[in-house]
Protein backbone atom coordinates (compact mmCIF):
# COMPACT_ATOMS: atom_id res chain seq x y z
CA UNK A 1 0.00 0.00 0.00
CA UNK A 2 1.47 3.42 -0.68
CA UNK A 3 0.29 5.68 1.91
CA UNK A 4 -1.23 9.36 0.87
CA UNK A 5 -2.62 9.89 4.51
CA UNK A 6 -1.02 13.44 5.71
CA UNK A 7 -2.47 14.85 8.88
CA UNK A 8 -3.57 18.36 8.43
CA UNK A 9 -4.95 20.31 5.86
CA UNK A 10 -1.79 23.09 6.58
CA UNK A 11 0.60 20.08 5.27
CA UNK A 12 -2.00 18.57 2.46
CA UNK A 13 -2.28 22.32 0.94
CA UNK A 14 1.37 22.74 0.96
CA UNK A 15 2.93 23.97 -2.25
CA UNK A 16 -0.21 25.96 -3.36
CA UNK A 17 1.53 28.95 -4.51
CA UNK A 18 0.46 33.00 -5.54
CA UNK A 19 -0.84 33.36 -9.32
CA UNK A 20 -1.86 28.97 -9.61
CA UNK A 21 -4.81 27.40 -11.35
CA UNK A 22 -7.13 25.15 -8.70
CA UNK A 23 -9.56 23.01 -9.49
CA UNK A 24 -12.40 22.38 -6.70
CA UNK A 25 -14.79 19.61 -6.58
CA UNK A 26 -18.42 20.83 -5.39
CA UNK A 27 -22.36 21.64 -6.89
CA UNK A 28 -23.30 24.92 -5.34
CA UNK A 29 -22.17 24.08 -1.88
CA UNK A 30 -22.79 20.50 -1.82
CA UNK A 31 -19.43 18.65 -1.88
CA UNK A 32 -17.20 21.46 -1.77
CA UNK A 33 -13.89 20.79 0.21
CA UNK A 34 -14.90 23.21 3.01
CA UNK A 35 -11.62 22.62 4.82
CA UNK A 36 -9.29 23.25 2.18
CA UNK A 37 -11.23 26.69 1.15
CA UNK A 38 -10.63 27.92 4.97
CA UNK A 39 -6.98 27.07 4.95
CA UNK A 40 -6.50 29.25 1.90
CA UNK A 41 -8.79 32.47 3.34
CA UNK A 42 -6.23 31.54 6.24
CA UNK A 43 -3.14 30.92 4.00
CA UNK A 44 -4.08 34.25 1.73
CA UNK A 45 -2.73 32.67 -0.80
CA UNK A 46 -4.34 35.33 -4.13
CA UNK A 47 -3.82 35.33 -7.66
CA UNK A 48 -5.58 32.28 -8.29
CA UNK A 49 -7.95 30.94 -10.94
CA UNK A 50 -10.63 28.99 -9.76
CA UNK A 51 -12.17 26.01 -12.08
CA UNK A 52 -15.30 24.84 -10.16
CA UNK A 53 -18.71 24.96 -11.31
CA UNK A 54 -20.14 27.43 -8.78
CA UNK A 55 -18.69 29.99 -6.63
CA UNK A 56 -20.37 29.90 -3.65
CA UNK A 57 -22.55 31.97 -2.00
CA UNK A 58 -21.61 35.67 -0.21
CA UNK A 59 -20.28 34.15 3.11
CA UNK A 60 -19.44 30.37 2.51
CA UNK A 61 -17.45 28.23 0.11
CA UNK A 62 -15.38 30.20 -2.56
CA UNK A 63 -17.51 33.68 -1.78
CA UNK A 64 -14.68 33.56 1.12
CA UNK A 65 -11.90 33.59 -1.10
CA UNK A 66 -13.75 36.11 -3.36
CA UNK A 67 -14.77 38.15 0.00
CA UNK A 68 -10.91 38.32 0.22
CA UNK A 69 -10.01 39.46 -3.66
CA UNK A 70 -7.70 35.88 -3.49
CA UNK A 71 -9.35 35.23 -6.86
CA UNK A 72 -8.07 36.78 -10.33
CA UNK A 73 -9.76 34.55 -12.44
CA UNK A 74 -13.17 32.26 -12.04
CA UNK A 75 -14.01 28.95 -14.78
CA UNK A 76 -17.15 27.99 -14.09
CA UNK A 77 -20.80 27.33 -15.74
CA UNK A 78 -23.20 29.28 -13.24
CA UNK A 79 -22.14 32.15 -10.59
CA UNK A 80 -25.72 33.38 -9.37
CA UNK A 81 -26.22 33.62 -5.94
CA UNK A 82 -22.96 35.75 -4.97
CA UNK A 83 -23.63 39.62 -5.36
CA UNK A 84 -19.88 39.84 -4.43
CA UNK A 85 -19.08 37.76 -7.24
CA UNK A 86 -21.43 40.09 -9.72
CA UNK A 87 -19.70 43.09 -8.35
CA UNK A 88 -16.37 42.00 -8.90
CA UNK A 89 -17.15 40.63 -12.34
CA UNK A 90 -19.00 43.99 -13.49
CA UNK A 91 -16.49 46.12 -12.03
CA UNK A 92 -13.82 44.25 -14.21
CA UNK A 93 -11.93 43.04 -10.57
CA UNK A 94 -12.80 39.45 -11.58
CA UNK A 95 -12.21 37.71 -14.60
CA UNK A 96 -14.81 34.97 -15.12
CA UNK A 97 -15.10 32.51 -18.01
CA UNK A 98 -18.56 30.98 -18.38
CA UNK A 99 -18.51 27.60 -20.23
CA UNK A 100 -21.54 25.12 -20.67
CA UNK A 101 -21.57 22.48 -17.47
CA UNK A 102 -21.27 19.33 -19.50
CA UNK A 103 -18.17 20.62 -21.27
CA UNK A 104 -16.59 21.76 -17.85
CA UNK A 105 -16.51 18.21 -16.50
CA UNK A 106 -15.57 16.90 -19.76
CA UNK A 107 -12.80 19.37 -19.75
CA UNK A 108 -11.27 17.85 -16.33
CA UNK A 109 -12.04 14.45 -17.11
CA UNK A 110 -9.94 14.51 -20.29
CA UNK A 111 -7.65 15.94 -18.19
CA UNK A 112 -7.71 13.13 -15.69
CA UNK A 113 -7.91 10.25 -18.88
CA UNK A 114 -4.97 12.56 -21.03
CA UNK A 115 -6.95 13.34 -23.73
CA UNK A 116 -5.96 16.55 -24.77
CA UNK A 117 -8.98 17.67 -26.63
CA UNK A 118 -12.51 16.16 -28.18
CA UNK A 119 -15.48 17.79 -30.05
CA UNK A 120 -19.37 18.38 -28.12
CA UNK A 121 -21.96 20.12 -29.78
CA UNK A 122 -22.73 22.32 -26.77
CA UNK A 123 -22.17 25.65 -27.75
CA UNK A 124 -22.16 25.06 -30.85
CA UNK A 125 -23.65 28.35 -32.57
CA UNK A 126 -23.45 30.56 -29.33
CA UNK A 127 -21.03 33.03 -28.09
CA UNK A 128 -19.25 30.25 -26.13
CA UNK A 129 -17.76 29.12 -29.68
CA UNK A 130 -16.50 31.71 -30.70
CA UNK A 131 -12.44 31.50 -32.00
CA UNK A 132 -12.95 27.34 -31.94
CA UNK A 133 -12.44 25.05 -34.30
CA UNK A 134 -15.89 23.72 -35.30
CA UNK A 135 -16.37 20.07 -37.46
CA UNK A 136 -19.36 18.10 -38.65
CA UNK A 137 -19.62 14.63 -37.07
CA UNK A 138 -22.81 12.44 -38.19
CA UNK A 139 -24.41 15.71 -39.55
CA UNK A 140 -24.43 17.28 -36.31
CA UNK A 141 -21.94 20.65 -36.13
CA UNK A 142 -19.53 20.23 -32.95
CA UNK A 143 -16.82 22.79 -30.93
CA UNK A 144 -13.33 21.81 -29.82
CA UNK A 145 -12.66 21.60 -26.50
CA UNK A 146 -9.40 21.52 -24.35
CA UNK A 147 -8.43 19.38 -21.46
CA UNK A 148 -7.95 21.81 -18.34
CA UNK A 149 -4.52 22.20 -17.09
CA UNK A 150 -4.35 22.67 -13.40
CA UNK A 151 -1.65 22.54 -10.65
CA UNK A 152 -3.91 21.65 -7.90
CA UNK A 153 -7.26 20.10 -7.65
CA UNK A 154 -8.96 19.83 -4.33
CA UNK A 155 -11.81 17.42 -3.75
CA UNK A 156 -14.14 16.27 -0.92
CA UNK A 157 -15.50 12.52 -0.29
CA UNK A 158 -17.46 10.88 1.85
CA UNK A 159 -15.09 8.04 3.21
CA UNK A 160 -11.64 7.25 2.18
CA UNK A 161 -8.70 5.17 3.19
CA UNK A 162 -5.01 6.03 3.28
CA UNK A 163 -4.08 4.51 0.11
CA UNK A 164 -6.13 7.48 -1.45
CA UNK A 165 -9.39 5.42 -2.64
CA UNK A 166 -12.24 7.30 -2.41
CA UNK A 167 -16.24 6.62 -1.89
CA UNK A 168 -18.56 9.72 -2.32
CA UNK A 169 -22.06 10.16 -0.88
CA UNK A 170 -25.36 11.22 -2.69
CA UNK A 171 -25.26 14.39 -4.92
CA UNK A 172 -22.02 15.51 -3.10
CA UNK A 173 -20.21 13.43 -5.65
CA UNK A 174 -20.80 15.57 -8.68
CA UNK A 175 -17.17 17.14 -10.51
CA UNK A 176 -15.20 15.66 -7.40
CA UNK A 177 -14.27 12.02 -9.51
CA UNK A 178 -13.94 14.23 -12.93
CA UNK A 179 -11.07 16.04 -10.82
CA UNK A 180 -9.03 13.37 -9.29
CA UNK A 181 -5.99 13.13 -11.54
CA UNK A 182 -6.66 15.97 -13.68
CA UNK A 183 -4.36 18.72 -12.06
CA UNK A 184 -0.68 17.66 -11.15
CA UNK A 185 -1.53 17.40 -7.39
CA UNK A 186 -4.93 16.38 -6.20
CA UNK A 187 -5.58 16.67 -2.66
CA UNK A 188 -8.50 14.98 -1.18
CA UNK A 189 -10.15 15.55 2.60
CA UNK A 190 -12.75 13.18 3.86
CA UNK A 191 -15.34 13.06 6.53
CA UNK A 192 -13.85 9.74 7.64
CA UNK A 193 -10.39 8.29 6.64
CA UNK A 194 -9.62 4.90 7.68
CA UNK A 195 -7.17 2.81 7.22
CA UNK A 196 -6.06 0.79 3.99
CA UNK A 197 -8.62 -2.50 4.10
CA UNK A 198 -11.49 -0.62 5.11
CA UNK A 199 -12.64 -0.26 2.30
CA UNK A 200 -14.63 -3.04 -0.10
CA UNK A 201 -12.54 -2.53 -3.07
CA UNK A 202 -16.23 -3.58 -4.91
CA UNK A 203 -17.29 0.00 -3.73
CA UNK A 204 -14.40 2.68 -4.79
CA UNK A 205 -15.26 5.00 -6.51
CA UNK A 206 -12.24 6.92 -7.27
CA UNK A 207 -8.76 4.50 -7.06
CA UNK A 208 -6.07 5.81 -4.84
CA UNK A 209 -3.80 6.24 -7.65
CA UNK A 210 -5.18 9.55 -8.52
CA UNK A 211 -4.86 10.78 -5.44
CA UNK A 212 -1.47 12.34 -3.92
CA UNK A 213 -3.03 13.60 -0.50
CA UNK A 214 -5.55 12.22 1.41
CA UNK A 215 -7.07 13.90 4.61
CA UNK A 216 -9.75 14.15 7.73
CA UNK A 217 -11.38 16.89 7.57
CA UNK A 218 -11.57 18.65 10.72
CA UNK A 219 -14.84 20.11 10.61
CA UNK A 220 -17.83 20.09 7.90
CA UNK A 221 -20.64 22.38 8.17
CA UNK A 222 -22.18 21.39 4.75
CA UNK A 223 -24.30 24.31 4.48
CA UNK A 224 -27.84 23.88 2.49
CA UNK A 225 -28.22 26.34 0.16
CA UNK A 226 -32.07 26.13 -0.46
CA UNK A 227 -34.04 24.18 2.23
CA UNK A 228 -36.88 22.95 0.30
CA UNK A 229 -39.41 20.51 2.49
CA UNK A 230 -42.81 19.17 1.89
CA UNK A 231 -45.51 19.16 4.47
CA UNK A 232 -46.31 15.80 6.41
CA UNK A 233 -49.53 14.33 5.50
CA UNK B 1 -58.50 33.03 -19.81
CA UNK B 2 -54.64 32.01 -20.30
CA UNK B 3 -53.23 29.83 -17.99
CA UNK B 4 -50.84 29.79 -14.62
CA UNK B 5 -47.52 28.54 -14.33
CA UNK B 6 -49.17 25.48 -12.54
CA UNK B 7 -51.18 25.15 -15.89
CA UNK B 8 -48.49 25.16 -17.89
CA UNK B 9 -47.35 22.74 -16.16
CA UNK B 10 -49.84 20.40 -16.30
CA UNK B 11 -49.89 20.82 -19.83
CA UNK B 12 -46.34 19.69 -20.62
CA UNK B 13 -46.98 16.57 -18.23
CA UNK B 14 -49.29 15.35 -20.73
CA UNK B 15 -46.23 15.10 -23.05
CA UNK B 16 -44.15 12.94 -20.09
CA UNK B 17 -44.77 9.12 -21.19
CA UNK B 18 -44.27 5.55 -19.79
CA UNK B 19 -40.53 4.76 -19.72
CA UNK B 20 -39.36 8.19 -20.06
CA UNK B 21 -36.55 9.65 -18.56
CA UNK B 22 -36.62 13.13 -18.12
CA UNK B 23 -34.43 16.05 -16.94
CA UNK B 24 -36.02 19.22 -15.73
CA UNK B 25 -35.14 22.70 -15.80
CA UNK B 26 -35.03 25.26 -13.00
CA UNK B 27 -38.71 27.09 -12.56
CA UNK B 28 -42.14 25.86 -13.96
CA UNK B 29 -40.53 22.81 -15.53
CA UNK B 30 -39.79 21.61 -12.15
CA UNK B 31 -43.66 22.04 -11.34
CA UNK B 32 -44.33 19.22 -14.24
CA UNK B 33 -43.02 16.55 -12.06
CA UNK B 34 -46.13 17.26 -9.53
CA UNK B 35 -48.54 16.36 -12.94
CA UNK B 36 -47.56 13.57 -14.47
CA UNK B 37 -49.84 10.47 -14.27
CA UNK B 38 -48.87 7.99 -11.51
CA UNK B 39 -50.13 5.55 -13.54
CA UNK B 40 -46.94 5.24 -15.49
CA UNK B 41 -43.06 4.97 -15.00
CA UNK B 42 -41.15 7.83 -15.42
CA UNK B 43 -37.41 8.81 -13.80
CA UNK B 44 -36.54 12.69 -13.63
CA UNK B 45 -33.05 13.38 -13.78
CA UNK B 46 -30.74 15.52 -12.49
CA UNK B 47 -27.83 17.06 -14.38
CA UNK B 48 -25.91 17.27 -11.05
CA UNK B 49 -25.64 13.70 -10.38
CA UNK B 50 -29.12 11.86 -9.87
CA UNK B 51 -31.51 9.59 -11.62
CA UNK B 52 -34.72 8.88 -10.26
CA UNK B 53 -35.37 12.01 -8.53
CA UNK B 54 -38.37 12.16 -5.64
CA UNK B 55 -40.25 14.95 -4.19
CA UNK B 56 -38.82 17.74 -1.48
CA UNK B 57 -38.30 15.75 2.02
CA UNK B 58 -40.63 15.89 5.16
CA UNK B 59 -38.95 19.13 7.71
CA UNK B 60 -36.15 17.94 9.48
CA UNK B 61 -34.97 15.29 7.06
CA UNK B 62 -33.37 17.49 4.82
CA UNK B 63 -29.45 15.98 3.55
CA UNK B 64 -27.02 18.54 2.23
CA UNK B 65 -25.50 15.94 0.28
CA UNK B 66 -28.93 15.04 -2.16
CA UNK B 67 -29.62 18.37 -3.86
CA UNK B 68 -30.68 18.65 -7.18
CA UNK B 69 -29.57 21.13 -9.89
CA UNK B 70 -31.49 24.08 -8.67
CA UNK B 71 -29.82 23.23 -5.28
CA UNK B 72 -32.89 22.52 -3.44
CA UNK B 73 -32.67 19.34 -0.97
CA UNK B 74 -34.63 16.67 -2.69
CA UNK B 75 -35.33 12.97 -1.78
CA UNK B 76 -34.99 9.58 -3.85
CA UNK B 77 -37.15 7.02 -5.09
CA UNK B 78 -37.14 3.22 -5.19
CA UNK B 79 -34.15 2.51 -7.96
CA UNK B 80 -32.55 5.41 -7.76
CA UNK B 81 -28.56 6.22 -8.61
CA UNK B 82 -26.16 8.86 -8.48
CA UNK B 83 -23.31 9.58 -10.92
CA UNK B 84 -20.75 12.20 -11.15
CA UNK B 85 -20.90 15.41 -13.60
CA UNK B 86 -19.00 14.09 -16.33
CA UNK B 87 -21.27 10.71 -16.50
CA UNK B 88 -24.45 13.07 -16.02
CA UNK B 89 -23.44 14.60 -19.03
CA UNK B 90 -22.07 12.03 -20.81
CA UNK B 91 -25.73 10.64 -20.49
CA UNK B 92 -27.18 14.02 -21.73
CA UNK B 93 -24.74 13.73 -24.62
CA UNK B 94 -25.32 10.17 -25.48
CA UNK B 95 -28.94 11.02 -26.14
CA UNK B 96 -30.30 8.34 -23.30
CA UNK B 97 -32.48 11.11 -21.44
CA UNK B 98 -35.56 10.79 -23.47
CA UNK B 99 -37.30 14.31 -22.69
CA UNK B 100 -36.09 17.67 -21.77
CA UNK B 101 -37.91 20.20 -20.87
CA UNK B 102 -36.65 24.03 -19.49
CA UNK B 103 -37.28 27.66 -19.77
CA UNK B 104 -36.46 30.20 -22.04
CA UNK B 105 -36.29 33.94 -22.22
CA UNK B 106 -37.15 33.44 -26.27
CA UNK B 107 -37.35 31.00 -28.66
CA UNK B 108 -37.56 31.86 -32.41
CA UNK B 109 -38.88 30.55 -35.33
CA UNK B 110 -35.70 27.92 -36.73
CA UNK B 111 -36.10 26.83 -32.75
CA UNK B 112 -33.03 28.57 -31.33
CA UNK B 113 -33.26 29.11 -27.87
CA UNK B 114 -32.00 31.95 -25.81
CA UNK B 115 -31.56 31.58 -21.79
CA UNK B 116 -28.86 32.56 -20.12
CA UNK B 117 -27.61 35.74 -20.33
CA UNK B 118 -29.25 39.73 -20.27
CA UNK B 119 -25.70 41.75 -21.76
CA UNK B 120 -24.69 44.47 -19.34
CA UNK B 121 -27.90 43.32 -16.83
CA UNK B 122 -27.95 39.33 -15.80
CA UNK B 123 -25.17 36.97 -16.66
CA UNK B 124 -25.57 34.35 -14.18
CA UNK B 125 -24.14 31.52 -16.22
CA UNK B 126 -25.42 29.03 -19.07
CA UNK B 127 -25.05 26.24 -16.53
CA UNK B 128 -26.09 22.94 -17.97
CA UNK B 129 -28.47 24.57 -20.36
CA UNK B 130 -26.24 24.33 -23.28
CA UNK B 131 -25.24 20.71 -23.06
CA UNK B 132 -28.85 19.96 -22.75
CA UNK B 133 -30.11 22.06 -25.79
CA UNK B 134 -27.42 21.04 -27.93
CA UNK B 135 -27.70 17.06 -27.58
CA UNK B 136 -31.46 15.95 -26.30
CA UNK B 137 -33.39 14.99 -29.19
CA UNK B 138 -36.99 16.40 -28.24
CA UNK B 139 -36.89 19.44 -25.95
CA UNK B 140 -40.02 21.46 -24.61
CA UNK B 141 -39.44 24.79 -23.62
CA UNK B 142 -42.22 26.37 -20.57
CA UNK B 143 -42.35 29.87 -20.57
CA UNK B 144 -44.59 33.15 -20.43
CA UNK B 145 -45.54 34.10 -24.24
CA UNK B 146 -44.86 37.77 -23.29
CA UNK B 147 -42.46 39.77 -20.78
CA UNK B 148 -43.59 41.73 -17.97
CA UNK B 149 -43.31 44.55 -20.69
CA UNK B 150 -45.51 42.73 -23.00
CA UNK B 151 -43.79 42.19 -25.78
CA UNK B 152 -43.60 38.78 -27.17
CA UNK B 153 -41.02 36.37 -26.40
CA UNK B 154 -41.98 33.87 -29.78
CA UNK B 155 -39.49 35.57 -32.46
CA UNK B 156 -38.67 35.74 -35.64
CA UNK B 157 -35.16 35.78 -34.59
CA UNK B 158 -33.72 35.73 -30.87
CA UNK B 159 -31.85 39.22 -30.13
CA UNK B 160 -30.42 37.81 -27.00
CA UNK B 161 -27.17 35.91 -27.11
CA UNK B 162 -27.94 31.74 -27.94
CA UNK B 163 -28.27 28.83 -25.66
CA UNK B 164 -28.76 26.95 -28.81
CA UNK B 165 -29.36 26.88 -32.87
CA UNK B 166 -32.45 24.75 -33.89
CA UNK B 167 -33.00 22.77 -31.59
CA UNK B 168 -36.27 23.69 -29.80
CA UNK B 169 -39.14 20.97 -30.72
CA UNK B 170 -42.26 22.77 -28.78
CA UNK B 171 -43.42 25.17 -26.70
CA UNK B 172 -46.19 25.70 -24.27
CA UNK B 173 -46.77 29.28 -22.76
CA UNK B 174 -49.44 30.57 -20.82
CA UNK B 175 -51.46 31.27 -24.18
CA UNK B 176 -50.64 28.08 -26.63
CA UNK B 177 -49.10 25.09 -27.74
CA UNK B 178 -46.69 25.37 -30.61
CA UNK B 179 -44.60 22.96 -32.61
CA UNK B 180 -41.59 24.14 -34.76
CA UNK B 181 -41.79 22.87 -37.80
CA UNK B 182 -39.34 23.94 -40.85
CA UNK B 183 -41.43 26.13 -41.98
CA UNK B 184 -41.86 27.99 -38.58
CA UNK B 185 -43.99 27.73 -35.15
CA UNK B 186 -47.39 25.88 -35.92
CA UNK B 187 -50.04 26.81 -33.45
CA UNK B 188 -51.19 23.14 -32.19
CA UNK B 189 -53.58 24.26 -29.14
CA UNK B 190 -54.82 27.52 -27.77
CA UNK B 191 -55.55 27.93 -23.77
CA UNK B 192 -58.82 27.59 -22.90
CA UNK B 193 -61.17 30.57 -23.62
CA UNK B 194 -58.02 32.48 -25.68
CA UNK B 195 -59.23 33.07 -29.00
CA UNK B 196 -56.66 32.41 -32.02
CA UNK B 197 -56.62 36.00 -32.66
CA UNK B 198 -55.67 36.72 -29.53
CA UNK B 199 -52.69 34.51 -30.04
CA UNK B 200 -51.77 36.19 -33.22
CA UNK B 201 -51.40 39.39 -31.52
CA UNK B 202 -49.15 38.72 -28.96
CA UNK B 203 -46.81 36.97 -31.05
CA UNK B 204 -43.95 38.41 -32.60
CA UNK B 205 -43.02 35.30 -35.05
CA UNK B 206 -45.66 34.03 -37.88
CA UNK B 207 -48.07 31.28 -36.67
CA UNK B 208 -49.07 28.70 -39.54
CA UNK B 209 -52.94 27.94 -38.34
CA UNK B 210 -54.44 25.05 -40.28
CA UNK B 211 -58.29 24.15 -39.18
CA UNK B 212 -59.84 24.77 -36.27
CA UNK B 213 -57.33 25.00 -33.32
CA UNK B 214 -58.83 23.09 -30.08
CA UNK B 215 -58.13 24.24 -26.72
CA UNK B 216 -55.67 22.79 -24.99
CA UNK B 217 -56.88 19.87 -22.15
CA UNK B 218 -55.64 20.49 -19.00
CA UNK B 219 -57.06 18.32 -16.57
Amino acid sequence: MINKKVNSVQEALQGIENGMTLMLGGFGLCGIPENSIAELVQKGTHNLTCISNNAGVDDFGLGLLLQKKQIKKMISSYVGENAEFERQMLSGELEVELIPQGTLAERCRAAQAGIPAFFTPAGYGTEVAEGKEAREFNGKMHVMEHAFKADFAIVKAWKGDEAGNLIFKGTARNFNPCMCGAAKITIAEVEELLPAGSLDPNQVHIPGILIQRIFKGEKFEKRIEQRTTRKRD
Amino acid sequence: MALDKNDIAKRIAKEVKDGYYVNLGIGIPTLVANYVRTDISVEFQSENGVLGMGPFPYEGEEDADLINAGKQTITTLPGASFFDSGFSFGMIRGQHVDLTILGAMEVAENGDIANWKIPGKMVKGMGGAMDLVASAENIIVAMMHVNKAGESKILKKCTLPLTGVGCVKKVVTELAVMEITPKGFKLLERAPGVSVEHIIASTEAELIIEGEIPEMQID
